[in-house]
């Protein structure tokens, strides 16, 4: 069982996701039973996967279709199988999907309709974990494609699953077109990155990559595809509808999904191309997508009149901090720089901090919803006078994601400031102010929604248990990680940042010998 | 010259993409894109005077076979374009029936 962890973690969601409608045939409280027993189990599985790889600081490789998993290879160092391989950077992300995942999976059990289609989107809510960890888990090119098209099509099944409005297809068609371009430029790199090395294994083709033309189309194209899928600001426009428009019980899945691509990005920068990144070219393309990322959403929150998608334009310019943080890491990456590693210490925190602080707040937006039956700025307020806990909760999820200590937001931000300020000034000045900008737009946003006179008629619903639960785990997550940054980038990061910032020859090692 | 044909087609489609507002022609442009990049992959693996890489089929005085991976990945990428297709066709479908119209610029519902 424990020699299989990496492949179960990808096998169980997927097979719950097939097997869940079946159940919701019988009766719907087996359905329920179905979706706890099969989180419970992705849970342990890669919790093994994760205690293992973070703690004992090793690479799990995992070999498909072979006799004993660590045979990846025939003779003369060649790859012919499909690997699983998980370094620590792969294990933390899998952590976030597990966090992301869970809590999410509570709220929906308790939050959605039956009327709502809650079959179907819990099926496709497990469909999309499993796309999700097999992404970050998979050690082959080709899989990574095939991973990133199941993410792609669950997540837009999720959003538009709702026929019966007219919204929502509408949005899961825009998101649809970007994720299938975004997935075909992935693939057409594959395809030029297999004609010129005859492999598809990560490890291999980075061992045997010169850096000539066609590699660099071939990177240009992934990054192409990647940044489409991760919604950084050219090809931004899916975001806010996706995420305005999903339920809100997958939008905090929606969200980690974007930061599987922000993975695949590091992942092709630093280990596939890592070796011939000579120039600090690309990691300044990155940061200066990131700093219009951060800039440009900060603006388009400003002028928003929707609670859900101001929120997702919050969610969309957080995304920009991860990408700076990788792209001066990736920049400083050659001359080996001190402050890169910093940098990209703070874009990894910061991914698991946005997926709690965006999470909680996306999750508010819902039980606002809900409470209300309206999500438009100007006809909400006076809420805080019934939903005084969500209120406190919205406060505490707009400051993080705003950035102000101690909250968890601030201690991943601050190492992002001080690392791009080293690289140039202007990189920190801009995401300084648009930080600020953010605090203005998600106070007033508070300030709309939750205070004001109570409203006279306002039919109230008492939020359920397991939404509290759910929320209140994502604002402990907030707070803590506030309070004791020190402890979890050690545990947590830390790792990570090394697998990054070093770790290219043991990813190699681990699956070429030697 | 595969190769050509395989860039004009991804170029075609990418144009498609950029210029129309339909709904199903952007639908028929990402088939395009799709079809050239399934092309290019097939034709990666394509061998002058190989056999098709059956063990028991290939006649006795075959000296080449060609390598099975591109095949597959063509395969693959097929069927994920299919899945991809139907389902964004059906998001058309379902616009058409909220909106009564197709047209991408007058659809938008969803703006800023």
């Amino acid at each position: 069982m424990v020699t299989h962890a990496p492949v179960l973690a990808i096998v169980i969601p997927l097979l719950g996701a097939f097997a869940l409608p079946l159940w919701g045939k019988l009766r719907r409280e087996l359905r329920d039973l179905w979706a706890i027993v099969v989180g419970v189990f992705t849970l342990v599985v890669a919790l093994v996967v994760a205690v293992k790889v973070l703690g004992g600081g090793e690479v799990w490789v995992y070999t498909l279709g072979a006799a004993s998993p660590a045979a990846a290879v025939v003779q003369g160092g060649f790859p012919i199988r499909i690997v699983l391989e998980v370094d620590a950077l792969s294990a933390f992300m899998g952590v976030i999907a597990l966090l992301a995942g869970i809590v999410g999976l509570v709220y929906t059990l308790q939050f959605l309709r039956e009327e709502e289609g809650k079959t179907l989107a819990m099926s496709l809510y497990l469909l999309l974990w499993a796309g999700i960890l097999g992404l970050v888990y998979t050690g082959d090119l080709f899989n990574f494609f095939v991973f990133f098209e199941i993410t792609s099509i669950a997540a837009c099944g999720l959003i538009g699953y709702r026929t019966w409005e007219s919204r929502p297809p509408e949005a899961a068609f825009k998101t649809m077109v970007m994720y299938t371009l975004g997935g075909l430029l992935v693939l057409l790199a594959v395809g030029i990155l297999y004609g010129e090395y005859d492999a598809l294994n990560i490890a291999y083709i980075s061992s045997k990559v010169t850096g000539g033309l066609l590699d660099r189309i071939a990177l240009g194209l992934l990054l192409g595809g990647l940044l489409m899928k991760a919604g950084a600001v050219p090809a931004h426009m899916w975001a806010p509808d996706a995420y305005g428009e999903a339920p809100p019980s997958a939008t905090i899945l929606l969200v980690v999904n974007t930061q599987a691509a922000i993975y695949g990005l590091s992942r092709v920068v630093f280990t596939l191309f890592g070796g011939v990144l000579a120039t600090p070219g690309v990691g300044w393309l990155i940061a200066a997508f990131g700093v219009l990322t951060i800039v440009v959403a900060a603006l388009m929150a400003l002028v928003q009149k929707d609670l859900g998608r101001l929120i997702a334009f919050g969610a969309v310019s957080q995304l920009g901090y991860m990408l700076l943080g990788l792209g001066v890491g990736a920049a400083s990456l050659m001359t080996g720089a001190g402050f890169g590693q910093v940098a990209l210490r703070g874009g990894i925190f910061h991914m698991i901090n946005d997926a709690a602080t965006v999470g909680l707040l996306f999750l508010l937006v819902g039980v606002v919803q809900r409470a209300a039956g309206t999500k438009e700025l100007s006809r909400l307020g006076g809420l805080g006078h019934v939903l005084k806990a969500e209120g406190g909760l919205f406060l505490l999820g707009s400051l993080a994601l705003a950035g102000i200590p101690p909250l968890n937001g601030f201690a991943s931000k601050i190492l992002i400031y001080e690392s791009s300020f080293h690289l140039s000034p202007i990189l920190a000045v801009l995401a300084i102010l648009s930080s600020i900008l953010l605090l203005a737009v998600v106070l007033r946003a508070f300030h709309s929604v939750f205070l004001g006179p109570k409203p006279s008629v306002l039919h109230v619903e008492r939020t359920q248990w397991g939404t509290i639960l759910a929320m209140g785990t994502l604002a402990l997550v907030i707070v803590v990680f506030g309070l004791f940054p020190g402890f979890f980038v050690k545990h947590l990061v830390d790792p990570a940042v090394q697998a990054l910032w070093a770790g290219r020859a043991d990813y190699l090692a681990a699956v070429l010998g030697g | 010259m595969p190769f050509v044909v395989c860039m004009l087609l991804i170029a075609i489609g990418l144009f498609t993409l950029l210029v129309r507002r339909n709904l199903i022609k952007l639908v028929i442009g990402i088939t395009i894109i799709e079809n050239g990049v399934n092309l290019f992959l097939v034709s990666l693996g394509y061998v002058r005077n190989a056999v098709a890489p059956i063990y028991t089929y290939a006649p006795p005085g075959a000296s080449r076979m060609v390598f099975p991976t591109p095949q597959a990945l063509t395969l693959t990428a097929i069927v994920i374009g299919l899945a991809t297709t139907a389902l964004m066709l059906a998001f058309v479908v379902v616009i058409y029936r909220h909106q009564g119209t197709l047209d991408g610029g007058k659809i938008r519902e969803l703006k800023g």
